[in-house]
C-alpha cells in the first residue's frame, strides 16, 4: 500500500520511482526462448522471446495462484505455460489453455507490459499502458549508431536509483572514487554550467591544459601512437528523464580546439547509463562505452569494457555503503552542495512525474 | 496499475443522475477513495433489494480526475433481480458501499486493429475503450446495435467523438447488425472486444469459431444476466439436503439455496469459474444455460448446471408467454 504524502522535498533520501516512463528491462540477448525473471519497479516480470523472436513481459505470476511464469517454459507461437496446473498464456497475457475444461474463463488474463527493442536494449513501460508511446524511449542512439563501437554491462546497485542518478550528474566525486583511473584533483577546481530544459538537464565541464589521467592517456595513445603531452578535457553529462544519462567524455591535445568544436585531435567516449528501480533500495544499472575511434578493435572494446567495468566497481561499493549509511540514519537531513546542481534538477524532474502520477511519497 | 481483482471497498456519494436513454440512468459518483480506472474496469456495488444488502457489478462508463468521478450506467430491468431498480430510486447525496475499478476486461495496448462491438447497455463497458484507442490513434472501428435509437445510451455523444468510427446498427430503423459481415473484417491481428445480450455475443463467437480466427483475440465479459429465455419460477429439488426451494424469478437458483441454509460452494458468482456446478438428476423442462464456463457440448448434456446464473424453464421458444401452463420448471439436484 502506497503512503501518499503532501511533502515535496529535493533531499527525499529513498526517492520513489515514476512508473510512466521506459525502463530498461534487460539487454536484447538476455531475452531467450527460454524465459527469465526480473523484478523491475518493485513487480516480477517474466521476460521470454516469442518463436518468431519477439519480446515479451508478463507479469511474473499465473491469473490462478500466483506461481511464477518464468519457471514454466515457452510454448508454440507467442505462449508461455505455467509450470504449476499447466494453463497457457500467450503474449497478451490472455489464457488460450486451462486444464480439465472444455471453454477458457475469460477473465484468465495475466498483465503484459508495453515493449519497444531498441538500442541493444528491451524497454518496459511499467505504468498505465494507456500512455505508453514509443516515442518517449530515451535517446541512446550511440548504442546501435555506425560511427560508434562498444559494449556494456549490468551493475546490480544495492541502492535506490536516485543515488545513481546523483553520481553521474556530478563528477566531482572522480577524484577521490576513481584516483587510479579517470580522476584528477582538476575536476573539482574546474568550473561547470548547469542548463535545464524540459525533461532534459546537461552539466558541461571543461578542464584545460591538464595532464591526462591513466584512462585517457592509453585511449589517446591507441588513436595517436606514443602520444604525451598536455590535454583538453570535457565532461558533458546529458540527462533525460527519469533516469537516462549519456556521457559525452574525452580528451584532445591541449589547444587545438576542442572546446570551439574540433575534436579531431582527441578522442570521444559516450558513457550511455540507464537505471531502472529494481525495488526501493535496489537497480539495474545497465551501462555501455561508446567509442568514436578504432571502430573495427574488438580488442580495444574489451579493454574499454574491462576497464569501466573496474572503475564502476568503485561506484558500486560507495553506493552500497551510502544507502547501508542512509538507512542506519533515519533521522538525518541530506545537505546540498554546489556541485549538486545537476542532481538536485533531476530530482526536481523526477518528482514532477511523481507528483503527475499521485505517487510522490515522503520516505524514511 | 496493473490489472487487479482485490476488492476494495469504500463509500461513493452520488453526485448527478441522469436520464440517458429510455429506462437508462447516468449516475456519477464520488468514490472516497479515489483511483483511475482502466477502460474495461466494472465496480461492484452493495443494492439494497427487499431490505437486504445484494452485490452488483457495474462497468465504468468514464473515470475522470484519476477517478475522483466514475460514471456509471444502468438500465431498469422489470425482469431484473432488483438490483436495477434500487438503482434507479438513487438521487444525488445518497451513499453505497462500492469496490474501487475492478478488472476482468482489460484493453490490450498494441494490437494492431480493434472491432469493439456494443449491444444495448453493453455500451457501457465499450466506451471508455473507444475513448482511449481514438487517444492512442489506434485503428479500431465501434459498432453499437440497438434495438431502436431512443433506448440506445450516448449515442450522439460516441458519434460526435469517434466520427465515422463509429458505425450503429438501429433494428427498427431497418439497419440490423449482420454478424458474419462484421465478423468477416476481422482478420488475424484484429482483437474483437464485445459486450451485449448473450444472443448478440454468441453469434458473434460462432462465427469467429466458423472463420477458425485465434478465440483468445476474441474478448467479451459477461455479468451473467441475460440467457435465451425470459427467466421464470422454478423448482429446485435438492434430496440430499431433504430441500425444495422455489427460485422466483428475481433471483438465483444459488441465491435461493442460500435463502433456504444450503451451503454452496461458489466465487465469481457470474458464470465464468465453474464452482457452484451443480449435477442434475432429473429435469422437468430445460436448461437455460447462462454461463460462460460449459462448451457447447457440455450444455447439450444438461447434466450439470452452474447454478448462480442458469435457470430451469417450461418456455419452449424463450418467450415467457409461451410457458408450458403445466406448472414450473423442476429440477433435482446433487450439490457439490
Amino acid at each position: 500500500m502506497t503512503v501518499v504524502a503532501p511533502t515535496s522535498s529535493t533531499t527525499n533520501k529513498v526517492l520513489p520511482h515514476p512508473l510512466n516512463a521506459w525502463y530498461v528491462a534487460a539487454w536484447d540477448h538476455e531475452v531467450t526462448r527460454k524465459p527469465m525473471s526480473r523484478r523491475i519497479a518493485n513487480r516480477p516480470v517474466a521476460l521470454y522471446r516469442t518463436e518468431d523472436g519477439r519480446a515479451v513481459a508478463l507479469a511474473d505470476a499465473c491469473w490462478h495462484r500466483l506461481a511464477p511464469l518464468s519457471m514454466g517454459k515457452t510454448m508454440e507461437k507467442d505462449t508461455i505455460q505455467c509450470p504449476y496446473h499447466g494453463i497457457v498464456y500467450n503474449s497478451a497475457g490472455r489464457c488460450v489453455s486451462m486444464p480439465a475444461q472444455e471453454t477458457i474463463n475469460p477473465s484468465a488474463t495475466v498483465p503484459s507490459f508495453p515493449i519497444v527493442e531498441r538500442y541493444r536494449y528491451v524497454w518496459i513501460w511499467m505504468g498505465d499502458p494507456t500512455l505508453a508511446d514509443p516515442e518517449l524511449v530515451p535517446d541512446m542512439h550511440q548504442m546501435t549508431s555506425d560511427e560508434w563501437a562498444g559494449d556494456g554491462q549490468t551493475i546490480h546497485a544495492a541502492c535506490n536509483f536516485q543515488l545513481v542518478l546523483d553520481n553521474l550528474m556530478d563528477l566531482t566525486h572522480e577524484e577521490f572514487v576513481h584516483s587510479s583511473s579517470i580522476g584528477q584533483e582538476e575536476l573539482s577546481e574546474s568550473d561547470f554550467v548547469t542548463v535545464r530544459e524540459g525533461n532534459k538537464v546537461t552539466v558541461t565541464r571543461w578542464m584545460h591544459n591538464i595532464d591526462a589521467p591513466p584512462f585517457w592517456r592509453k585511449n589517446m595513445q591507441d588513436k595517436f601512437p606514443g602520444f604525451e603531452g598536455k590535454v583538453d578535457r570535457w565532461q558533458i553529462i546529458n540527462y533525460e528523464a527519469p533516469s537516462t544519462i549519456s556521457i559525452d567524455v574525452g580528451v584532445a591535445k591541449a589547444g587545438t580546439g576542442a572546446p570551439e568544436g574540433d575534436r579531431s585531435q582527441g578522442v570521444n567516449g559516450f558513457v550511455m547509463n540507464t537505471l531502472t528501480p529494481e525495488t526501493d533500495r535496489s537497480s539495474h544499472y545497465f551501462w555501455a562505452f561508446m567509442r568514436n575511434y578504432a571502430l573495427d578493435s574488438q580488442l580495444i572494446t574489451t579493454q574499454l569494457r574491462d576497464g569501466v567495468h573496474g572503475v564502476f566497481g568503485e561506484d558500486e561499493e560507495m553506493l552500497k555503503a551510502q544507502q547501508a549509511a542512509i538507512d542506519a540514519n533515519p533521522d538525518y537531513e541530506f545537505y546540498n552542495l554546489n556541485i549538486d546542481s545537476g542532481g538536485m534538477w533531476v530530482r526536481r524532474i523526477i518528482e514532477s512525474m511523481l507528483a503527475a502520477e499521485g505517487r510522490l511519497v515522503a520516505s524514511a | 496499475m496493473a490489472a487487479t481483482n482485490i476488492e476494495t471497498w469504500q463509500s461513493a456519494t452520488v453526485i448527478e443522475t441522469l436520464p440517458v436513454a429510455t429506462g437508462i440512468t447516468r449516475i456519477v459518483l464520488e468514490p472516497s477513495m479515489p483511483v483511475s480506472a482502466e477502460p474495461g474496469t466494472h465496480i461492484d456495488l452493495m443494492v439494497e433489494i427487499e431490505g437486504e444488502a445484494v452485490k452488483r457489478s457495474y462497468s465504468v462508463v468514464e473515470s475522470t480526475h484519476g477517478g475522483t468521478r466514475l460514471v456509471i450506467s444502468v438500465m431498469k430491468a422489470p425482469l431484473s433481480r432488483g438490483g436495477s431498480i434500487f438503482m434507479h430510486s438513487l438521487i444525488p447525496g445518497a451513499r453505497l458501499d462500492i469496490t474501487q475499478p475492478l478488472q476482468n476486461f482489460p484493453l490490450r495496448v498494441g494490437a494492431q486493429r480493434y472491432i469493439l462491438l456494443a449491444g444495448g447497455i453493453g455500451v457501457t463497458a465499450i466506451a471508455n475503450m473507444a475513448a482511449v484507442l481514438k487517444r492512442l490513434k489506434a485503428d479500431y472501428t465501434l459498432v453499437y446495435v440497438g434495438r431502436s435509437r431512443n433506448a440506445m445510451a450516448y449515442v450522439d455523444e460516441l458519434s460526435e467523438l469517434h466520427g465515422e468510427r463509429l458505425e450503429t446498427h438501429i433494428d427498427d430503423e431497418g439497419s440490423s447488425l449482420k454478424v458474419p459481415e462484421l465478423v468477416g473484417r476481422a482478420d488475424a491481428s484484429t482483437e474483437l472486444y464485445m459486450c451485449g445480450p448473450i444472443r448478440l455475443m454468441d453469434a458473434v463467437r460462432r462465427s469467429w469459431v466458423e472463420r477458425e480466427l485465434d478465440l483468445p483475440n476474441l474478448r467479451y465479459e459477461t455479468f451473467g444476466n441475460s440467457g435465451w429465455y425470459d427467466p421464470e419460477e422454478f423448482i429446485v429439488r435438492v434430496p440430499k439436503l431433504d430441500l425444495e426451494v422455489r427460485v422466483p424469478q428475481g433471483r438465483s437458483m444459488l441465491e435461493a439455496l442460500e435463502d433456504a441454509g444450503a451451503e454452496m460452494m461458489f466465487d465469481c458468482r457470474k458464470g465464468e469459474c465453474g464452482l457452484c456446478e451443480v449435477r442434475i438428476t432429473e429435469l422437468s423442462g430445460t436448461i437455460d444455460h447462462r454461463d460462460v464456463f460449459y462448451s457447447k457440448r457440455q450444455q447439450r448434456l444438461a447434466t450439470k448446471m452452474n447454478c448462480c446464473v442458469s435457470r430451469a424453464v417450461t418456455s419452449a421458444t424463450g418467450a415467457q408467454s409461451d410457458a408450458a401452463h403445466a406448472g414450473p420448471a423442476v429440477i433435482t439436484i446433487e450439490p457439490n
